[in-house]
């Protein structure tokens, strides 16, 4: 596990430093006899991600990737392509459907099955849908005690399942729920985990699940591999992947499994659940969000988005300058420090467009900006930018939407 | 109470910038700093400790200069910093680091008795996984409560805690020891004070290794990472489009053509 230049062959041409993300090469001097120049490998920066080694032309950095496992764990047996299915009070959550749909892709290139895994009580009867939109396999499991999630028992009781069926990829929605219940089987069964990636695919020779995620606020992206542990898992977010048409016509299997309630112990206890209803539609599952920022300049005022969110049927969302405020609660908050979203409209109305907010909402589909500066960083992302006045654009806005709508 | 804060040195988001020529991070002259979420992690443990006595210990595992974040911690009143720097750590995926940083955790309580609370931020905002505190917990075999927004109770045995959702927030209530990663709703983090950053510039980091915190060489770095990246690449930057200005109602008649057949 190393990374070396070889000075008999480095030109010190800098394709290397243009490759690496992380500013860790830098060309000098060589020392000593002959003269020229070379690159050199700032070993605190680099982070062994290997970039630089195919962009030269000269084989001039190698590096060693190797592990000191003693026997490597056999691969062949780890068959499928799961998904854990997300339910709330007993209604499954649009993410697990999506994943489904991309499930069954990459069952098809790797010639397998699509399983599901599917916890609660009483919720066979959710169950068929799951077939039809993609699972060749669900594995029930009802117990009072998996009614709602809680992080133990949920892990504890989809641990056993990989370890008994042996999929060779687990996927799971970038959730609350998922977040917290994935990164802990991961390291129960001694797996890779890969978080909210945006794309996912099959690399042909190895059969690897090549995974593919922002990172560094989505300035990088990053495609990553899980080559010698099994299952290979990752994260999607909501909304990322289309959701599939449910086929009735498809067949699949309910295979009922049951656990000791050992295994459905958990030293944490759910005391209450609490909805705070204040808004129409909750950020990640909409479709559509009206956000305000700075330029809202009093609470009041956003009751005019709140009027526009309504005739769209959309969630209403803020940045941070409109939350630090105190106009809206945090709960609000797109953006690095709130959540991150990925909508097909997103109205940004009076938000200049700091990049902590940017990183939040750049994913978007279609980016309305509306803001009086028509320098304001905002629109230099905006699909349509509209420059004036969003006390007299919004209400105009809400108007015409509601004519076309009919609402 | 012993409280156990985990924070992470990160580049200063804001300041990320694209070469336009090379199409790759500026990092030169990027600050560094203490990932944003793990700022209310800091000031958590530091609230806790004011109401509760005991000790605050603020651990990082990264380079030598992520020292600096420690010093910054101890700044806002954290008690003492441990930095947890090897170079077998380099390469190391989020299985590897929470495993790095569950040994220490683990050789923290060895000197010092049951440590009563690990607090982490909910993710970093260099990686944005937030797998860190989970596996944490699961290392350490305790109970996680994540995205914590509110500590509504706590004692030495037990706490009971305000978890955020998509919808709301759920009740919870756990023994004690647990790993809470935390949200930014849950305070409001100080500023250091000048005795603070005196006490900072002076205060001993300790510095563990590997071998100190008798990590196993298959679980740590590169090694003992599940993960590899094997491509990195800068996507395109979106461009803005079209402006439109002019009469507002004109203006919006234009918007509600362009989308309509979007909003169903």
């Amino acid at each position: 596990m190393s990374i070396q230049v070889i000075l008999e062959k480095c030109t010190g041409c800098t394709l290397c430093v243009k490759a690496c993300p992380f500013g860790a090469i830098t060309i000098v001097e060589k020392k000593g006899l002959p003269a020229g120049r070379q690159a050199v490998i700032d070993l605190a920066k680099c982070n062994l991600c290997g970039a630089c080694v195919p962009v030269c032309k000269f084989k001039a950095i190698l590096i060693d990737k190797s592990r000191k496992e003693g026997a490597k764990k056999d691969l062949s047996g780890y068959k499928g392509v799961w998904v854990f299915v997300e339910q709330k009070k007993g209604k499954i959550q649009s993410v697990s459907y999506e994943l489904l749909g991309k499930a069954k892709e990459l069952a098809k290139k790797l010639n397998t099955y699509v399983g599901a895994v599917f916890l609660g009580n009483q919720i066979e009867i959710e169950a068929q849908e799951l077939i039809w939109c993609g699972a060749d396999t669900v594995y029930l499991v009802e117990a009072a005690e998996l009614a709602n999630y809680q992080d133990e028992p949920y892990s504890k009781v989809l641990s056993k399942l990989i370890e008994k069926h042996k999929p060779e990829i687990v996927l799971c929605g970038a959730s609350t729920i998922g977040r917290s219940l994935i990164s802990r089987v991961a390291v129960k069964i001694n797996t890779g985990l890969t978080a909210d990636c945006i794309g996912l695919d099959i690399e042909p020779k190895e059969k690897l699940l090549l995974q593919t995620r922002p990172a560094f606020g989505g300035n990088i992206m990053a495609t990553i591999i899980t080559p010698h542990h099994r299952p290979q898992m990752a994260t999607v977010r909501h909304k990322v992947m289309p959701q599939p048409e449910p086929d009735k016509k498809k067949k699949g299997k309910i295979i009922k499994e049951s656990f000791s309630t050992d295994d459905l112990i958990s030293r944490t206890k759910l005391v209450d659940i609490v909805e705070e209803v204040e808004s129409l539609v909750n950020l990640a599952e909409a479709d559509i969000i009206v956000s305000g920022g700075r330029g809202m300049a009093e609470p009041a005022n956003f009751k005019i988005l709140e009027d526009l969110a309504h005739v769209l049927g959309a969630a209403v969302g803020a940045s941070r300058a409109a939350v630090d405020s105190g106009w809206i609660p945090y709960s609000h908050q797109v953006g690095q420090t709130g959540r991150t979203v990925a909508p097909k409209i997103y109205f940004a109305c009076g938000i200049s467009g700091q990049i902590q907010h940017l990183v939040g909402m750049q994913s978007s589909k279609i980016i309305i900006a509306i803001n009086k500066d028509p320098d304001a960083p905002i629109f230099k992302i905006a699909t349509y930018g509209i420059v004036g006045d969003l006390f007299q654009i919004i209400p105009a806005l809400t108007k015409k939407f509601k004519e076309a709508l009919k609402r | 109470m012993n409280i156990v804060v985990c924070i992470k040195q990160v580049p200063e988001t804001t300041e990320v910038k694209i070469n336009p020529e090379t199409n790759t991070l500026i990092r030169e002259g990027v600050k560094s700093i203490i990932n944003p979420f793990d700022m209310y992690a800091i000031e958590e443990g530091v609230r806790l400790k004011e109401k509760l006595g005991g000790s605050t210990i603020v651990i990082t595992m990264g380079p030598p200069q992520a020292e600096a974040a420690l010093r910054e911690a101890i700044s806002i009143g954290m008690d003492e910093g441990i930095l947890i720097s090897d170079r077998n750590f380099a390469g190391s995926d989020t299985w590897a680091t929470s495993y790095t940083l569950a040994q220490a955790i683990k050789k923290i309580s060895q000197a010092r008795g049951r440590i009563d609370l690990v607090i982490c931020g909910k993710q970093a905002s260099d990686g944005d996984t937030a797998q860190v505190g989970p596996g944490i917990s699961v290392h350490l075999d305790i109970p996680q409560v994540t995205f914590v927004k509110k500590i509504e109770e706590i004692n030495e045995k037990r706490a009971r805690v305000e978890r955020m959702t998509e919808e709301g927030y759920e009740i919870i209530e756990t023994p004690l020891p647990v790993l809470f990663t935390v949200v930014k709703e849950i305070n409001e983090p100080r500023l250091p004070s000048l005795k603070g950053m005196m006490r900072a510039k002076s205060a001993k980091i300790t510095n563990w290794t590997a071998k100190d915190i008798e990590a196993d060489a298959g679980s740590i770095g590169l090694s003992g990472s599940p993960t590899n990246v094997v491509k990195i690449f800068t996507p395109p930057p979106r461009t803005g489009g079209q402006i439109l200005e002019g009469d507002a109602l004109e203006v919006a008649r234009k918007i509600v053509e362009l989308l309509k057949n979007e909003i169903t």
